[in-house]
């Protein structure tokens, strides 16, 4: 009988990725429905100081998987050591983020655990005792309820959809004995942007689109700058070579759902709204009145986006007493 | 060097998608189909790499009969050959059935190098790809912005939440393509003229040797869908002065709707 939850927990560099604290507290809702256990995996070369954090979100029991081989997130090596653990422990459920590791870990355990995924869940919910994951499709134009068949059910949560829960207990510490087994892929380096904010897992996101004119985006780098925020960018901006393809917001770049998304010289196509139309609030700052930009945002303002934005940052710095 | 695309016809990005009256899929009578965007950097990464390292492009895909249509282009932009699935039983796969189709169609002819999208954009599954590397064994990189083959290996730019990884893995190795990768080519009219003769190949279950019964039952059923409740236009904030306007909205977002 399977039984339990198992949340996998993501970090780089020491730091965990938000959506970790998201799948924990999930994981925890989760497991108080089914009464039963949530355990957190945590994987990585250098873990001691963090792990214990995974406590504060309801893990029961975190399992620590240390080895100098689990430095980087590695397709091969993370599938087995987790694979592994699973078919020994046989949990109900496994949970993670669905962050860009988190895909690719969840979609190669599924086929080598045969197991069902929901991927990319913005909701999940029990009809009886069955979980039912909620998910977008088609760009977020349809949102469809998933059931699954079979063992362990795997949800990939979407990054800034569930909330986050803190809880009083302190899970208990167990080290994994890893055996990555065979691994071909080789890590050789990695680039991160340092300092800067992931756009999906931003609170903010504030985009420029082709009414930006060019490469100088300083006035969405401000304003997003104070409000602790990630930039954006329509697929236009990013054609014109004006920012990098990972900026890209819409149905053929990043999903976001911040609390606060600020449109600037975007006019609001279709596969733009498939990026952020999930966004708790939106506001649209352009100069053409018909922009349709302005029927899908909370709140608009009709203007010169180089007028306006510097003066909205103004307003933010005194609010912030920054001035 | 023999590659592999992967790839799906999807609704245009455009399309309005509508729910057909069983509340579980979705109405196809107006919709123009297309190449997976995500699929379209895969042909055209597999036409570099050809151009390159010479070889051939084949592309595979599952799907009904009017595939064909994706396939073609495709072949018209410059691939060599295509395969069709085409079978009822392969109808209503959830991504890890459509993948264990895939890799017996690959099993078959052996590739050096495979190339799927990241996801398709109809179900946003992100799941294919690396499955399809996992049921042959093989490794696969996912969400790739540059690549280069070298000596049996290919060396892959993915990108990573804030960041991009450099990865090395030796072939045959499977990799999804991520936007940034390349700017795909337009069919030209010599193309769409040579690709009428070039060959697809549609087959069924039984000619790839698998069974219905082997690609196992959907592990994940839809079992309803629903509309999004449309985003409503708001408020116009208006005022004498942009500093007016500016200072509205500021207020309105930290007092109203508290987001700042
Ligand atoms: C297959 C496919 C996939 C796509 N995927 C995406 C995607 O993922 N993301 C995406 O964004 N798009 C995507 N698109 C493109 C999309 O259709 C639009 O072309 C694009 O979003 C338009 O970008 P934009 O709003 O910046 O530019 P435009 O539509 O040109 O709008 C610019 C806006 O700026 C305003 N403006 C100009 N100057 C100023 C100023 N000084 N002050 C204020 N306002 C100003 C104008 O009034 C206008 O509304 C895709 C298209 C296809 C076919």
């Amino acid at each position: 009988m399977s039984q339990g939850v198992l949340a996998i927990a993501e970090q780089i560099e020491g730091v965990f990725r938000k959506v970790t604290y998201e799948a924990l507290s999930e994981g925890r809702r989760i497991a108080d429905r089914l009464n039963c256990d949530l355990t957190a995996i945590i994987l990585g070369a250098d873990l001691d100081n963090i792990s214990k954090e995974l406590g504060q979100y309801g893990a029961d029991r975190i399992i620590v998987a240390q080895s100098p081989t689990l430095s980087e997130y590695l397709t091969d090596a993370y599938t087995t050591v987790i694979a592994d653990y699973i078919n020994k422990e046989n949990p109900a459920v496994v949970i993670l983020g669905a962050s860009t590791q988190g895909k690719d870990l969840s979609a190669r355990l599924s086929a080598r655990l045969n197991a069902p995924l929901a991927m990319d869940c913005v909701a999940i919910r029990f009809e009886e005792n069955n979980i039912i994951a909620t998910r977008p499709m088609y760009g977020g134009k349809i949102l469809a309820d998933i059931a699954l068949d079979g063992n362990p059910q795997i949800l990939a949560i979407r990054p800034n959809a569930m909330t986050i829960t803190n809880t009083a207990g302190a899970g208990s510490i167990e080290k994994l004995d890893t055996d990555t087994g065979n691994m071909v892929l080789q890590f050789i380096e990695k680039s991160l942007d340092t300092g800067k904010v992931e756009l999906t897992e931003a609170d903010t996101v504030v985009s420029g689109g082709r009414g930006m004119a060019g490469a100088d985006f300083t006035v969405i780098e401000e304003l997003a700058q104070l409000l602790d925020g990630a930039v954006g960018a329509s697929r236009s901006a990013v054609d014109e070579g004006w920012r990098p393809a990972s900026d890209q917001v819409g149905q053929t770049g990043k999903v976001v759902s911040p609390n606060l998304y600020i449109a600037c010289g975007i006019s609001g196509a279709i596969q733009h709204l498939a990026g952020m139309s999930s966004s708790k609030v939106v506001v649209a700052i352009n100069k053409d009145p018909e922009a349709p930009i302005f029927s899908k945002a909370d709140f608009g303002i009709e203007g010169d986006l180089f007028e306006i934005v510097p003066l909205i940052a103004e307003q933010v710095k005194k609010l912030k007493g920054r001035i | 060097m023999e590659i592999a695309v992967l790839l799906k016809q999807v609704p245009a990005t455009e399309s309005l998608i509508e729910i057909t009256d069983d509340g579980i899929s979705i109405k196809t009578d107006d919709i123009k189909w297309v190449i997976n965007p995500y699929d379209e950097f895969a042909v055209e990464e597999a036409l570099q790499i050809k151009e390159a390292h010479g070889g051939s492009v084949t592309i595979i895909s599952v799907g009904p009969e009017k595939t064909t249509e994706a396939i073609r282009t495709a072949l018209a932009m410059g691939a060599d050959k295509g395969i069709l699935i085409n079978d009822p039983a392969a109808e209503g796969c959830d991504g890890l059935s459509t993948a264990r189709i895939l890799a017996a169609v690959l099993k078959e002819t052996p590739f050096d190098l495979i190339i799927a999208g990241q996801r398709a954009v109809d179900d946003d599954n992100f799941q294919v790809g690396p499955a399809v590397a996992e049921f042959l064994g093989i490794p696969n990189i996912s969400m790739v912005i540059k690549q280069e083959i070298i000596d049996a290996k290919i060396r892959c730019h993915g990108t990573i939440d804030g960041g991009t990884v450099i990865l090395e893995a030796p072939l045959p190795a499977l990799f999804t393509t991520q936007r940034g990768l390349n700017e795909p080519r337009y069919a030209s009219l010599p193309g769409i003229m040579k690709a009428k003769k070039k060959p697809i190949d549609i087959k069924t279950l039984a000619d790839i040797g698998l069974e219905a019964d082997r690609i196992g039952k959907p592990l994940t059923r839809i079992v309803a869908m629903q509309i999004p409740p449309e985003r409503k236009g708001g408020r116009m904030i208006t005022g004498d002065s942009a500093q007016a306007k500016a200072v509205e909205l500021v207020r309105i977002l930290h007092e109203e709707a508290k987001v700042i």
